[in-house]
C-alpha cells in the first residue's frame, strides 16, 4: 500500500531538509505555519523564520525586500489568503523577477468542510498569467519534495507551488527527479488521454482502471508544471492517442485544461475535454463527497474519457 | 561617498534637481512634478550631499544604505539625485519615459542604474524596506534602509501592517521619511481621507517619531542624525513640504500631482527656477 500524505507535509519535511544546505533560505508565514506545516522549518531554523502575522500583502512584500538582498525567501500561507496580494506578486515581485517562492497551502476544493470561501480554484490561473511566474502543482510528496528541491537550488525568479490540505496516495516513487516543465507518463495507454494536476491525478489514475475494465487504454499524465508546461509530451499525447482530458482541482477557465488547450491550439489541434470546477463556487462538504458533486471524481473523468472516442 | 553640507553647494544642487524634474517632464509629455520638486531637498539630501552610504561607481556593492521609493511616481526627482551623485549622466535624463529608456515611468530595478527595488503601486514600498533591514540584521551587515512615502499614499492598509512588522522585529535600520505635503490626486488629503494625526497614529505603532520642516536641509540632516542614533525601534521622519514647491504655479495645487506643463507654463516654471528657457 502507497503511502498517504498531504503534499503541504512533503513541503515542511523538504524545506526544513533545504533549509540545511542552503543557509539564505527564509521562511515566512501569515499565522498559519502549523498548517502550512512551515512549521518544521520554524522548529529547526527559528531565527531564519519570520512569522508576519494575518497580513499576506505586507508578507509578500517583505519576501521581496529578503530577495534583493540575496536571501531565498519561502513565504506560505493558505492559496486564498494569498490571493489576496496578487497586485503584490505581480508589481514587486513579478516584474523585478525576485526570487520569491510563494508556496501556498490548502488549495482547492478538497478545503473540504470550510467551504467556498476557503476553497482556492482559481489561484492557477491568476499565477500562470504572469510573465517571470513559475507555476507547480505537484500531485504527491515526491513531485513535491522535488520541486522544493529544485526551487531552492534554482533561486532565479518567483515560483508558485500549490499544495493541498488533504491527505493523497503517492503516485510516484523514491527515484523520482524533479525537473522544471517536465510531466510523467504514469502509464502508457493509446486510446485516449488524460492529462491531470494535484490531487486529481489520483482520481485520473482511478479512472484509468475503471476506462481499463471496459476495454479502453489511457495514458495517465501528471503533470506538476503548469508553466512553463511540457510541450513534447502534450503533443507526443495529442499524435499517438485519440483525444485528451485534462483534469484539475481549479476552475476549468485559466488553469491545467487552459494551458494544455492553448499548446494544441496553436500546434496539434486535438478533442478535448475538461474536468475541472466549471465555472462555479464550491460549498461545505468531505472532499470525496464535493469531488462527485462538482465532477472531479474518477468516473466523471472515465466518462469523460469515453464521451471523447465517441 | 564623503557627506556636503556646504550650504550653497546644497541649495545649488536642489535647484539643479528642480529645473530636471521640470524638464524631464516637459520633454516626456507627461509625469509627475508636483512631489518630486517637493522633495528635493530630502533627495538631495540622501544622494549627491551623501546620507546614503553608498558607491555610485558599484551600484550593486552588497553593503550599500538601501533605498526604496515607495511613491514611486516621483522618480523624476529620484533620477535626478541619482544622476547628480554620479550613477549616470544628466544626459540620460531627457530620456525619462521614452521607448527603450532605462528611466520608466515608475522605478524598474531591472533597467535603472542604482535603483535598488523596483516600485510604482503605493503602498508597498515599507513592506520591501523590511525585508532588506530583516536581511542586514540576518547578515550581521551595518547597512540601513531608507523608504519615503507620501501622506496619501498611508491611507493603503498595507503601510500599517508594515508598520507593525517593523517595530514587532525592532528594525531600527529603517528610516521613513513621510512626504506630508498635504495633497492628493483628488485634493486635499484632509478632505479625500483624513490620515491625521499622522506623528499619533506612528507613535502608536511604536514608531520613534520625528517632524520637520522637510524643505530645509539643516533640519533633514539633524533628523537623519538622530534616526540613526535611534535603538530598538524604526524612526519616521514626518516631514512637511510644499508640493510643487519652486514653481510659482504648481506650488500647493493638487492640479499639478501628475499633469506636464505645456510650452507657456515650462517657460514660466524655468523662470521661476532663473533659467532663461528657449524652446
Amino acid at each position: 500500500m502507497a503511502e498517504k500524505a498531504a503534499t503541504r507535509q512533503a513541503y515542511g519535511k523538504t524545506l526544513a531538509e533545504v533549509g540545511e544546505l542552503h543557509p539564505e533560505i527564509v521562511v515566512l508565514d501569515a499565522d498559519l505555519s502549523k498548517s502550512t506545516m512551515t512549521v518544521d522549518f520554524l522548529k529547526k531554523f527559528p531565527d531564519r523564520f519570520f512569522n508576519m502575522g494575518i497580513a499576506e500583502s505586507d508578507m509578500v512584500d517583505t519576501a521581496a525586500g529578503l530577495a534583493t538582498c540575496g536571501k531565498i525567501p519561502f513565504a506560505s500561507t493558505f492559496a486564498i489568503f494569498g490571493s489576496r496580494a496578487w497586485e503584490q506578486i505581480r508589481n514587486t515581485v513579478c516584474r523585478a523577477n525576485l526570487n520569491v517562492n510563494l508556496c501556498f497551502t490548502h488549495a482547492g476544493i478538497s478545503v473540504g468542510e470550510d467551504g467556498a470561501s476557503a476553497q482556492a480554484n482559481e489561484d492557477m490561473a491568476i499565477m500562470r498569467v504572469l510573465p517571470n511566474m513559475r507555476v507547480i502543482c505537484p500531485c504527491d510528496s515526491f513531485e513535491t519534495a522535488g520541486a522544493v528541491r529544485y526551487m531552492a537550488e534554482h533561486p532565479d525568479g518567483p515560483y508558485y507551488l500549490r499544495l493541498g490540505r488533504a491527505k493523497v496516495v503517492d503516485v510516484l516513487t523514491e527515484d523520482y527527479r524533479f525537473e522544471l516543465g517536465k510531466g510523467t507518463a504514469l502509464c502508457d495507454g493509446g486510446d485516449v488521454t488524460i492529462i491531470a494536476c494535484g490531487s486529481l491525478v489520483q482520481q485520473s489514475m482511478a479512472a484509468a482502471e475503471e476506462l481499463a475494465a471496459e476495454g479502453i487504454q489511457a495514458r495517465v499524465i501528471t503533470m506538476p508544471a503548469i508553466k512553463p508546461i511540457d510541450e513534447d509530451l502534450i503533443l507526443a499525447a495529442a499524435a499517438e492517442t485519440k483525444g485528451i482530458v485534462t483534469a484539475e482541482e481549479h476552475q476549468v477557465i485559466g488553469g491545467l485544461g487552459s494551458a494544455v488547450a492553448e499548446v494544441l491550439a496553436r500546434k496539434h489541434p486535438a478533442p478535448m475535454k475538461f474536468i475541472g470546477m466549471q465555472d462555479t463556487f464550491g460549498e461545505s462538504g468531505t472532499p470525496d463527497e464535493l469531488f462527485d458533486k462538482y465532477g472531479l471524481s474518477a468516473p466523471h473523468i472515465a466518462e469523460a474519457a469515453t464521451d471523447l472516442l465517441g | 561617498m564623503t557627506k556636503t553640507r556646504d550650504k550653497q553647494k546644497l541649495a545649488d544642487q536642489a535647484l539643479r534637481l528642480r529645473r530636471h524634474v521640470v524638464e524631464m517632464v516637459y520633454q516626456a509629455g507627461s509625469g509627475h512634478p508636483g512631489g518630486a520638486l517637493g522633495m528635493a531637498e530630502v533627495f538631495v539630501s540622501l544622494y549627491p550631499a551623501g546620507e546614503l552610504k553608498i558607491r555610485p561607481e558599484e551600484p550593486k556593492w552588497d553593503d550599500r544604505d538601501r533605498f526604496v521609493l515607495s511613491k514611486g511616481h516621483i522618480c523624476p526627482g529620484y533620477y535626478a539625485a541619482l544622476a547628480i551623485a554620479g550613477y549616470f549622466s544628466e544626459d540620460l535624463l531627457p530620456t525619462f519615459r521614452k521607448l527603450g529608456s532605462p528611466l520608466q515611468g515608475h522605478p524598474c530595478m531591472l533597467k535603472g542604474t542604482g535603483i535598488d527595488v523596483s516600485s510604482g503601486s503605493l503602498g508597498q514600498g515599507l513592506s520591501v524596506a523590511n525585508g532588506m533591514a530583516i536581511a542586514a540584521k540576518l547578515d550581521g551587515k551595518s547597512y540601513r534602509v531608507y523608504v519615503m512615502l507620501g501622506d496619501g499614499e498611508v491611507q493603503e492598509g498595507q503601510v500599517w501592517e508594515a508598520a507593525m512588522s517593523s517595530t514587532h522585529y525592532k528594525l531600527d535600520n529603517v528610516c521613513a521619511i513621510l512626504d506630508s505635503n498635504g495633497l492628493q490626486i483628488d485634493g486635499k488629503v484632509s478632505e479625500i481621507m483624513g490620515v491625521a494625526p499622522l506623528a499619533g497614529k506612528w507613535e502608536a505603532f511604536g514608531w520613534n517619531v520625528i517632524e520637520i520642516d522637510g524643505n530645509d536641509f539643516d533640519q533633514i540632516f539633524d533628523a537623519f542624525d538622530r534616526a540613526r542614533a535611534t535603538k530598538g525601534k524604526p524612526t519616521i521622519i514626518i516631514a512637511r513640504t510644499i508640493k510643487g514647491k519652486g514653481v510659482s504655479f504648481m506650488e500647493n495645487a493638487c492640479e499639478w500631482h501628475g499633469k506636464a506643463p505645456n510650452e507657456e507654463q515650462y517657460r514660466q516654471a524655468m523662470s521661476d527656477l532663473g533659467v532663461h528657457a528657449t524652446v
